[in-house]
């Protein structure tokens, strides 16, 4: 059985879009997909006009097991992608990471191992990692899903903020349905068994978005309604794997 | 609150206490088995319900060692002074063979690691060699080989080759997979992959390899200069005792066990020299 069915989603430049449903639903499926780790059985994906034959630098991918090379330093794994031969016309590897370092606050532990940071602090370095070799589009998997709640709500404030002030084209998958709406421009709900699009949820809330927009009316309908759909999916998907 | 404090100050002061009661333990936590070992051999050499020419004590080996290795004494008879070319014969040969067979079995496990298709033409071949024990080897290298070094090398090679290979397909095995996904994305091509990503993720595994490589050399140089060279102090060892002389024979072996220990210390070294980094993500023990 295909794990993905009917997948029609174009994502325009410079857009933040969710991708939310219960776990199985295939959305971590589709963005190894558009990363290039895997190919489609039918069909056809594109990035920028060009199709996705497998992973490369125009796609930065954030994991969520963070992907840091545990004996570099936090510099050297952040400089790890401007040092290779394919990103070695992207400028001053030098100049790159040391702005990267300060706008993560990883100055101070530039020269630590990732075994010694924190959970926030490695996805940090991990995301600076991608921005060095300056991707077009971020790709990102439930790259918050290992980290306690607040350091949660901390880092995706901090992932919205370099958001706008770089500008990419952003694809986030996530089961976490607060952090679905409070990132994106539109939210994709999933279904499971085979993953489809349910349906596309423009979030009209304004930019830059803030915390306290979390208690506000909107945010909340919004949050109830997807919800309701996650759940019902979530419910038609474990009847289904029972029968 | 008082009490507070002075519950504090008796907290604070006892670090120190346990500090020189731990720098005194130490020593003697190293020290305690191999002295009572030494003891245990001397009373029973000295007692003399064996004669002293099959059990000689540790002082005797102490003599004959000395005079291995000097030439001062005598003591050693025909052996006397020797000790320095035998050693470096054996130490040669580990070195030739650990570096032949070591490198060669990194390389065959990268290929075997990295590559499916070479998995299945070269494992089942190393697997089963593995499986025949190296002596077994001895009787068709001497015929291949002749009497010399070029058997012992080939030997020690052999031995070393396995654990090396093996240990390598292992460390290239067990890179997490969202690392090389990583280098991939980021533009990694396969010569990149190898030197920063392969390489250094499998490191661990290697130098367990050539730890094992290495004791395994020094195995086989024994056995090797037993049969196939008239150097060494595997050669040495079997000659004393077929000249009666078993004080010989144990200063011999304890010399083997030395430079064995030494080479091992050293192959540890380079190991934590290159993987500091490892000690951060793994256990190491409690005291």
């Amino acid at each position: 059985m295909a794990a993905l069915a009917d997948i029609n989603l174009d994502i325009a430049d410079q857009e933040f879009v969710t991708i939310v449903g219960a776990s199985g639903c295939g959305k971590s499926t589709l963005l190894n997909l558009l990363a290039g780790f895997d190919g489609p059985t039918s069909g056809e994906l594109s990035v920028d006009g060009a199709p996705v034959v497998g992973p490369g630098p125009d796609r930065g991918v954030v994991f969520q097991q963070t992907a840091l090379f545990p004996w570099l330093s936090v510099e050297d794994n952040i400089a790890f992608g401007l040092r290779l031969r394919a990103n070695k016309h992207k400028g001053a590897a030098e100049k790159i990471v040391e702005r990267l370092l300060e706008r993560t606050g990883l100055t101070a532990f530039r020269s630590r191992r990732p075994a010694e940071l924190s959970g926030g602090m490695r996805q940090r370095a991990a995301i600076a990692g991608v921005l060095a070799i300056n991707p077009s589009t971020l790709l990102m998997d439930e790259p918050f899903g290992a980290l306690d709640a607040l350091t949660r709500s901390i880092m995706q404030d901090f992932l919205l903020e370099v958001w706008e002030e770089e500008r990419k084209t952003a694809l986030l998958v996530t089961h976490d349905i607060d952090e679905a709406i409070y990132l994106a421009d539109r939210t994709v709900v999933m279904t499971a068994h085979p993953g489809r699009v349910r349906e596309i949820i423009a979030v009209d809330l304004p930019r830059p978005r803030r915390y306290e927009m979390r208690s506000e009316k909107r945010f909340i309908a919004l949050r109830d309604y997807v919800t309701g759909i996650v759940r019902e999916e979530a419910i038609r998907g474990a009847v289904d794997i029972a029968a | 609150m008082a009490d507070g404090a002075a519950a504090d100050q008796t907290w604070a002061a006892s670090p120190g206490r346990h500090g020189t009661a731990r720098s005194f333990l130490l020593p003697a936590q190293y020290g305690v088995f191999p002295v009572a070992l030494l003891v245990a051999w001397q009373v029973c050499a000295q007692i003399g319900f064996v004669r002293r020419s099959v059990l000689p004590a540790p002082t005797d080996v102490a003599l004959v060692w000395f005079d291995l290795i000097t030439g001062a004494t005598d003591v050693a008879a025909r052996y006397s002074g020797t000790w320095l070319d035998h050693a470096a014969a054996s130490i040669w040969r580990v070195l030739a063979g650990f570096a032949s067979g070591g490198g060669l079995g990194i390389v065959a496990g990268l290929l075997i690691g990295l590559s499916r298709i070479m998995e299945r033409v070269l494992d089942p071949t190393v697997q089963v060699l593995r499986n025949i024990p190296v002596t077994a080897w001895v009787p068709l290298s001497l015929v291949f080989f002749g009497i010399g070094n070029a058997p012992a090398i080939f030997l020690i090679g052999l031995g070393a080759f396995f654990p090396a290979a093996v240990n390598t397909t292992h460390g290239v095995r067990q890179i997490n997979v969202t690392l090389t996904k990583a280098a991939r994305m980021m533009g990694a091509n396969e010569r990149e992959l190898l030197v920063r990503v392969i390489l250094p993720g499998a490191l661990p595994s290697i130098m367990t390899g050539l730890r094992l490589s290495m004791g395994i050399a020094w195995v086989l140089v024994v056995v090797a200069e037993i049969l196939a060279v008239r150097s060494g102090l595997g050669y040495l060892l079997n000659d004393a005792y077929l000249f009666y002389r078993n004080d010989v024979v144990i200063a011999a072996m304890l010399s083997i066990g030395i430079l064995g220990f030494i080479s091992d210390r050293i192959v540890v070294l380079v190991r934590d020299h290159l993987l500091e980094w490892n000690r951060l993500e793994t256990f190491s023990g409690e005291n």
